[in-house]
C-alpha cells in the first residue's frame, strides 16, 4: 500500500469515527454554517463536536503548517481528505474569510510575528475576519479606493467608507485596503492592513437586500487609530497583496454551487411537475435544462479538480480562478433559477413555516451577487482577456 | 489519479502533434477534397501513421499493440482535430479495435488485433440505421440460417466504411426495434454476396458509406461476442468512441479558437485592432473557459473508461455532450470573428466548421446525451 492510500484508509476510518451523524446531511439553513469568532455560538451539540475534533487535528486548515494551527497535509493528502469528506457528505466544520482569504495572502506575504499572531487563531476559530475592499466609488475599479490611512507616529488614522463588507456587524478582526500615499498613481499608493473591529471610530450598518436578509454592510472609519506594524507586505504594495488574495477569494466562490448539494434537482423537479409513464419529467423543457445544467455541472467539477492538480504539477496559469469564478457564479445563478422553476408557485412563498421563511426564493435571490462580489462576471472575462488571451488593450 | 497528463502521455502528445502537423497540415484534407480523392485518405500517410505506433494504441500487447488506453487513444485523436487529418484511425484503432479486444474470442483477435496494430487491415463499424443516432432502434435483421445468419436491412454513416476490409455490423437476431435484449455484433466481409456499399462523401469532406444488406450469409465464426447480448459489448466499444470524439473536438475547437484569437490581434477596423473591442473580447473569453472546462470533462471521461469502465457511462455523456456544444460554439464564433474571410471556401475555418458539424452527430449529438444522462438519473 502506497503511503497516500494509507493515508486514505486511515482518514476514511477516522471521520467514521469522528463526524456525527448529523454532520453528514446536506446545509439547509444559515445556522447550519459555524463561522467562529469572540461571540461564536453553536446552533447544536453536534456542530460543537464536529468542529473540535477537527480543529484539534488541525483539519480546519488541513493544508496550513502545524506550527500555525494546521494540518501539515501536503497537496495529495488534502485531496484525498477533501474526497473523503465529500464521499461522506461530511460539513466544513468552519467556514471562515481568515481560512478562504486572509491565512493565504498572510502566509505569503506576512511577517513571522503576523503568521504567529493570527493564523492559529484562525484556525482555531477564535477570530472572525471581515473584508474591507469596495467603497461606494470603488467597486469594479477597486483600485480607485479613497479610504485615507495617514501617518501620525507609528500609528495610521485611517478615515472613510467600505460597502458591501461582508459579516462587518459579526466579524472581530478587518483585512483592509487603505491609501497610504495619495499623490501615487491609483494601484501605487495602497497598503493592505489589519484591525480589531472593536477599534475606537469603527462602525457597522446592514444593508437590507433583496432576499429580506443583511449579510453585507456599509463599514465606516473615523479617526481609527492602527500600529503600522499592522500593514502587511510593504506600505504602498498592498495591491500586490489584495490581488494574490482575489484569486483564493474567486476561487473560493466559484465553488459555492458546489456546497450542500442536497437532493438530485431532477428529482425535486419530479416532486412537484411530476413524470410521465416512461419516468421521465413532466416538463420536457425542463427535464432539458436540468440534464444541460448537470452535464455543465459535472465539467465544471472535473476542472475544479484539473485546476488543483494543474497547480500541483506547476502548470496552472495565476489568473484561472477568474475563468472558474466567472463559471461557477453564473452556474449556480443557473440552479438556482431551475430551482425556482421546478418549484412552481411553492417556491414563491416567502414567510410561511411550510416554505421554512421563504429559503428557496431568498437563496435564489442571494446568488444573484454571486458575479458581483469578489470581481463582476465582466471583470472576470476582462481579466481572462488580459492576462490570458493577451488580447491588445484590455 | 490526477486529471492532467504524465510524463509519458505528454510525449506521446508531443510525438502525434509533430507529426501529424508536419504531415497532414489542413491543406493535406483541401488536397485530398479537391483531387475528389477515391478513398479520402493517404494509405501512405496511414503506413506511417502505423510504423509510428499510434495504430495499435487500444490492441493488447500480445497481439502487437502497445496496450495503452482510452487517454492515449484520445490523446491522438485531439491532435488529428487540430489539422482534420482523414485518417481511418477512429474507425479501425479505437471503434473496431476496442470491439474485438472487448469482446473477440482467441481466434478472431488473433486473425484481426495483429493486422489492425500495424495498419495493414482497415475496419468499420455499422450500428446507424435512422437519420440519427439510436443504437436500441437497430432493426437490420439476422435470421439464423444453417450454421450461421443471414443479414437483411441497411445501415448508413457507417465511418471508412467505403474502405473497409472487415465490417463489424450491429444486427437484431431477437426482439423488436427499442429492445436491449436481442442485438448480436457479426464480423462481416464486405466482399460478401448480397452487400452493396455506396461511398457517401460527406460535408466535412471525409468519408462514410450506407451499405445495404440483402441476405448476406455469416457463419457463426462471425458472431462477435453472445448471440442476442451484444448490446452491452456495443454500447461499451461505443463510449469509446464517443470519448474518442469528444476529444477530437477538444483539439479541433482549441485549434479555431487560436487561429480567431491570432486574427483578433491582426485585423484592424475603425483604426484599432479588433481585439481591443471589448464586445469581442468577453465573447473569447467567453470561448475560452468552455474549452478549458470541456477538456477537463473529457480527459475525465477518457480516465474513467480506462480505470472504471463499467461506471463511465455518466462521464461520457457528460464529455460528449460538452464537446459537441463547445465545438458548435467555437467554430460559429470563428466564422463570424474572421468576418467575410471566414465565409470563403479558400480560409481553413469553413472546415472545421464542418467536421465540427458531423463530430457533433456522430453516437449521439448533445441533446441525445443530455437525454441519456437524464435517464441515468431516473428523471
Amino acid at each position: 500500500m502506497s503511503d497516500l492510500e494509507k493515508f486514505r484508509s486511515e482518514t476514511r476510518a477516522w471521520l467514521q469515527a469522528n463526524c456525527p451523524p448529523e454532520m453528514r446531511k446536506p446545509m439547509t439553513s444559515e445556522g447550519d454554517t459555524f463561522w467562529g469568532g469572540r461571540n461564536a455560538k453553536f446552533s447544536s451539540e453536534p456542530q460543537r463536536i464536529w468542529f473540535e475534533r477537527m480543529r484539534d487535528k488541525g483539519w480546519t486548515v488541513p493544508d496550513w503548517p502545524r506550527e500555525y494551527g494546521g494540518g501539515g497535509l501536503d497537496a495529495g493528502e488534502h485531496k484525498v481528505l477533501r474526497e473523503e469528506m465529500a464521499a461522506m457528505g461530511a460539513r466544513s466544520p468552519l467556514s471562515s474569510f481568515g481560512i478562504w482569504m486572509l491565512g493565504p495572502a498572510l502566509l505569503k506575504y506576512g511577517t513571522e510575528a503576523q503568521k504567529k499572531e493570527h493564523l492559529p487563531k484562525i484556525a482555531a476559530g477564535l477570530i472572525r475576519w471581515c473584508q474591507g475592499y469596495s467603497e461606494p466609488n470603488a467597486g469594479s475599479d477597486l483600485a480607485s479606493l479613497q479610504t485615507r490611512a495617514e501617518s501620525d507616529g507609528d500609528d495610521y488614522v485611517i478615515t472613510g467608507q467600505k460597502i458591501w463588507t461582508s459579516y462587518a456587524n459579526y466579524a472581530d478582526w478587518i483585512f483592509c485596503l487603505v491609501r497610504t500615499d495619495a499623490s501615487a498613481k491609483k494601484h501605487d499608493g495602497i497598503s493592505f492592513i489589519l484591525f480589531d473591529m472593536a477599534s475606537k471610530g469603527v462602525s457597522t450598518k446592514p444593508i437590507l437586500l433583496i432576499s429580506g436578509y443583511s449579510p453585507f454592510c456599509e463599514t465606516f472609519f473615523d479617526n481609527v487609530r492602527v500600529p503600522k506594524s499592522h500593514v502587511v507586505g510593504t506600505v504602498n504594495r498592498g495591491w500586490d497583496v489584495a490581488k494574490y488574495l482575489l484569486q483564493h477569494e474567486r476561487a473560493m466562490i466559484s465553488g459555492m454551487g458546489e456546497r450542500g448539494v442536497g437532493r438530485p434537482l431532477g428529482q425535486v423537479a419530479a416532486d412537484s411537475v411530476g413524470s410521465d409513464e416512461q419516468g421521465r419529467l413532466g416538463d420536457p423543457m425542463l427535464r432539458g435544462q436540468i440534464s444541460t445544467f448537470e452535464i455543465d455541472e459535472a465539467a465544471l467539477s472535473a476542472a475544479a479538480e484539473r485546476a488543483v492538480d494543474l497547480a500541483k504539477a506547476g502548470q496552472a496559469h495565476p489568473a484561472f480562478s477568474s475563468a472558474m469564478k466567472y463559471y461557477g457564479t453564473e452556474l449556480n445563478k443557473r440552479r438556482h433559477e431551475i430551482l425556482m422553476s421546478a418549484g412552481g408557485i411553492d417556491a414563491l412563498e416567502w414567510e410561511s413555516e411550510r416554505s421554512r421563511g421563504g429559503a428557496r426564493p431568498r437563496a435564489w435571490l442571494r446568488t444573484k451577487a454571486n458575479s458581483i462580489e469578489g470581481g463582476t462576471s465582466e471583470v472576470m472575462l476582462g481579466i481572462v482577456a488580459k492576462r490570458i488571451l493577451d488580447l491588445p488593450g484590455a | 489519479m490526477a486529471l492532467v497528463l504524465n510524463e509519458e502521455q505528454s510525449m506521446l502528445r508531443d510525438s502525434a502533434r509533430g507529426f501529424i502537423g508536419d504531415k497532414a497540415p489542413v491543406s493535406h484534407l483541401r488536397q485530398l477534397r479537391d483531387a475528389a480523392d477515391a478513398t479520402g485518405f493517404s494509405r501512405e500517410l496511414w503506413k506511417a501513421f502505423a510504423e509510428m505506433g499510434f495504430c495499435g494504441l487500444l490492441v493488447p500487447e500480445a497481439f502487437g499493440g502497445s496496450g495503452l488506453g482510452c487517454v492515449e487513444a484520445g490523446i491522438v485523436l485531439e491532435e488529428i482535430g487540430r489539422t482534420l487529418m482523414p485518417s481511418p484511425y477512429l474507425a479501425t484503432s479505437v471503434l473496431a479495435a476496442s470491439a474485438l479486444s472487448r469482446g473477440g474470442s482467441d481466434a478472431q483477435k488473433s486473425q484481426y488485433l495483429p493486422k489492425i496494430s500495424d495498419g495493414s487491415l482497415l475496419a468499420a463499424l455499422a450500428v446507424d440505421e435512422g437519420t440519427k443516432h439510436r443504437p436500441l432502434m437497430t432493426r437490420l435483421r439476422a435470421v439464423r440460417s444453417g450454421n450461421g445468419f443471414r443479414l437483411s436491412g441497411d445501415k448508413a454513416f457507417v465511418v471508412d466504411g467505403h474502405t473497409a476490409d472487415l465490417l463489424i455490423v450491429a444486427a437484431r437476431s431477437a426482439g423488436s426495434a427499442g429492445e436491449r435484449d436481442g442485438l448480436t455484433l457479426f464480423l462481416v466481409d464486405p466482399g460478401t454476396k448480397g452487400i452493396a456499399i455506396e461511398r457517401t462523401a460527406m460535408v466535412d469532406a471525409h468519408n462514410a458509406a450506407r451499405i445495404v444488406f440483402d441476405n448476406a450469409e455469416v457463419d457463426a465464426d462471425g458472431v462477435l461476442g453472445e448471440v442476442d447480448q451484444g448490446f452491452a459489448l456495443l454500447d461499451g466499444v461505443l463510449n469509446i468512441g464517443r470519448a474518442a470524439v469528444a476529444s477530437e473536438m477538444v483539439g479541433l475547437s482549441e485549434e479555431v479558437f487560436g487561429r480567431t484569437v491570432t486574427y483578433l490581434k491582426e485585423r484592424k477596423q475603425f483604426g484599432k485592432l479588433i481585439g481591443e473591442f471589448q464586445a469581442l473580447q468577453h465573447r473569447a473569453a467567453q470561448l475560452y473557459v468552455d474549452i478549458e472546462i470541456t477538456r477537463a470533462a473529457v480527459l475525465k471521461a477518457l480516465q474513467t473508461l480506462d480505470g472504471d469502465f463499467d461506471k463511465a457511462a455518466a462521464a461520457v455523456a457528460v464529455a460528449k455532450a460538452r464537446a459537441g456544444t463547445t465545438a458548435t460554439l467555437a467554430v460559429q464564433e470563428g466564422v463570424q470573428m474572421h468576418g467575410g474571410m471566414g465565409m470563403t471556401d479558400q480560409f481553413d475555418i469553413g472546415f472545421f466548421m464542418k467536421r465540427a458539424r458531423v463530430c457533433q452527430e456522430l453516437f449521439g449529438d448533445s441533446n441525445f446525451h443530455a437525454d441519456q444522462l437524464a435517464r441515468m438519473k431516473s428523471y
